[in-house]
């Protein structure tokens, strides 16, 4: 599948910021955020932020942004139209949750809004993951484990982000510090399974079935339907990343899930911990894109079994 | 309603003889003059006579080859959306601009509540959607909705234009929901099969397969080529040649 540049900063930015968004609400609603309320308010301002640009720049990828609201219409359906759903509903927990927090209110307010906001977050990154697993097509996504991952992963990248929001205010990262890691090795080990898992399916559908003509044997592509790749061939077809896939999953072995835990672990021993996790929350974000770059340069769909693909 | 209909009243659609379509491109054509003006309209192109041509087209003819030596075939092969009864590029569109009619089965896209996601194609494993990156929607075959049953075409031109401009015959359009049609007599005459069955999406349009080749061809058994020979001196002379040519 061809990586629109749109869609994967969509899912890193609106990832990481859900999953801060989460972190953040689970403190206020266990009331273990320190800092006052200023820390709480920038953690916020952040996450909303995040979120906020993804959204964005995943409405860029439309043909026609200005149509947007007729996408709230299909949930009963499209798992695209609950993500958007779960999107806008989280802002408001989520902005009262912000405004209680910049201003004081009612803590019995604020843990619901906490509490809303917390499960608004999940059911957003749920919904983006659905998307993909959804599709029967793509080999590559349609599996429970493509949920999981970007579950952990939103939880690992909004916990990064959290412990060094926490470090830069000047607070112990507590708790918060070895919950991220675990996040963070979840994720990996996820990660280093699906990889394994869809490198050993060789996928369900053939040349021979998408001809319907297996009697004749095995057809090999003589005339093309058109000289050059049409959108099909462009947006399905994209085979450029799995030359390298090796070196790229590799890479975000390492810039991903080695170094930030690496980083966060010795930020835990030493206390220095604001330098550190910068460092941890840059590598990350790079792997984080390399690793949704190749989520999608990887998957191969069916249809390209009507152009020269073998197996899907 | 991106929510499919539980049954349509009919099952309109194409079928496609692969024993008699000779791949002449000729449906293409007259797919893309018919659409590029009607319900798809615009069909946008991309530097359409440049070094790097694209564009929207809504039926496509592919040519595959079967076997080895004499035994090898050939079969074009015209490719577009089949107006499944079961496909999920309706159920995941977020708009429902994507939908399918409960009268005749047809799957549409609503050109003017589509927002381009672009999604719908990513669930048609069949390949047969086809975005519009000039008009920033999806285009995919109508079944010409917009002229099976337009009053105001002569009654023979109430099918769809790939049917129309067929040379060989080799497109037929009809309810394949009756069992009694001329269509669904033809598939059950000769094995009509689904494109891609196993994937479950129970395509509408059928397709018929090649003829099974009644003489089996035996290349051993090709005479040689003639031989000049002659009593005459012109003919000796043109033996000379032959000869001294073959050598
Ligand atoms: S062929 Fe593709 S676009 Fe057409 S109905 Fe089936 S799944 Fe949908
Ligand atoms: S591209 Fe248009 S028709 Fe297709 S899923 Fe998106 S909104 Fe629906
Ligand atoms: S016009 Fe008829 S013969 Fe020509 S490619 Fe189309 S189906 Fe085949």
């Amino acid at each position: 599948m061809h990586p629109a540049y749109s869609v994967i900063f969509f899912t890193v930015a609106s990832g990481a910021g859900y999953g801060l968004l989460f972190w953040l609400s689970l403190a206020a609603l266990v009331g273990a955020m320190p800092g006052g309320r200023w820390l709480m308010v920038a953690g916020m301002l952040l996450a909303l932020a995040l979120v906020t640009f993804g959204l964005l720049s995943s409405a860029r990828h439309l043909g026609h942004p200005e149509r947007a609201l007729g996408a709230f219409s299909q949930w009963r359906s499209s798992w695209l139209s609950r993500e958007a759903v779960a999107a806008a509903a989280t802002y408001v927990p989520a902005g009262l949750l912000l405004l209680l927090a910049a201003f004081g209110g009612a803590s019995a307010v604020a843990s619901f809004a906490a509490l809303l906001t917390a499960l608004g977050a999940a059911a957003t990154v749920y919904c983006t993951a659905r998307i993909y697993a959804s599709l029967r097509t793509i080999r590559h996504w349609n599996r429970k484990d493509v949920v999981w991952i970007y579950l952990a992963l939103a939880l690992a990248s909004g916990g990064l982000l959290f412990c060094l929001l926490l470090a830069l205010g000047g607070h112990a990262l507590g708790i918060a510090g070895p919950l991220s890691l675990a996040a963070l090795l979840a994720a990996a080990w996820l990660k280093a399974r699906y990889w394994a898992a869809v490198d050993a399916d060789p996928g369900a559908y053939t040349v021979e079935m998408a001809l319907g003509m297996p009697d004749l044997g095995t057809p090999r592509p003589l005339d093309p339907p058109h000289t050059m790749p049409n959108f099909v061939m462009r947006e399905m077809g994209y085979s450029v990343g799995r030359k390298h896939a090796v070196k790229l999953r590799r890479g975000v072995l390492l810039a991903l899930f080695a170094v930030p835990a690496v980083l966060l672990a010795l930020s835990l021993i030493t206390g220095l911990s604001a330098p550190l996790l910068v460092l941890g929350v840059l590598s990350a974000a790079g792997g984080l894109l390399v690793e949704r770059w190749l989520f999608f340069a990887e998957a191969e769909h069916v249809s390209q079994l009507y152009y020269g693909l073998q197996r899907a | 309603m991106t929510t499919l209909p539980p049954a349509t009243d009919k099952k309109l659609g194409l079928v496609i003889d692969l024993d008699i379509c000779v791949g002449c491109q000729a449906c293409a054509t007259s797919c893309k003059e018919w659409n590029t003006g009607g319900y798809s309209a615009p069909l946008s192109d991309h530097d359409p006579y440049g070094a790097d041509p694209s564009g929207a087209w809504l039926n496509r003819i592919h040519s595959y080859e079967f076997g080895e030596g004499a035994a090898a075939k050939t079969v074009h092969f015209p490719r577009s959306c089949l107006h499944c009864e079961t496909p999920d590029c309706v159920t995941v569109c977020p708009t429902g601009a994507s939908y399918k009619r409960v009268e005749d089965g047809i799957v549409l896209v609503n050109p003017d509540t589509c927002i381009g996601c672009k999604l719908c194609s990513w669930a048609c494993p069949y390949g047969a959607r086809e975005y519009d990156h000039d008009d920033g929607v999806m285009k995919k075959c109508t079944l010409c909705v917009d002229r099976i049953y337009n009053e105001t075409l002569a009654e023979e031109d109430r099918i769809p234009a790939c049917v129309r401009a067929c040379p060989t015959g080799a497109r037929a359009f009809g309810d394949l929901g009756d069992p009694d049609s001329d269509v669904s007599r033809s598939v059950a005459a000769r094995d009509g099969f689904n494109l891609l069955d196993e994937f479950g999406y129970r395509p509408v349009n059928k397709y018929l397969p090649p003829r099974k080749t009644s003489v089996p061809l035996d290349l051993s058994e090709t005479p040689p080529p003639e031989t000049a020979t002659g009593t005459t001196a012109i003919e000796k002379l043109f033996a000379w040649v032959d000869r001294t040519l073959s050598s």
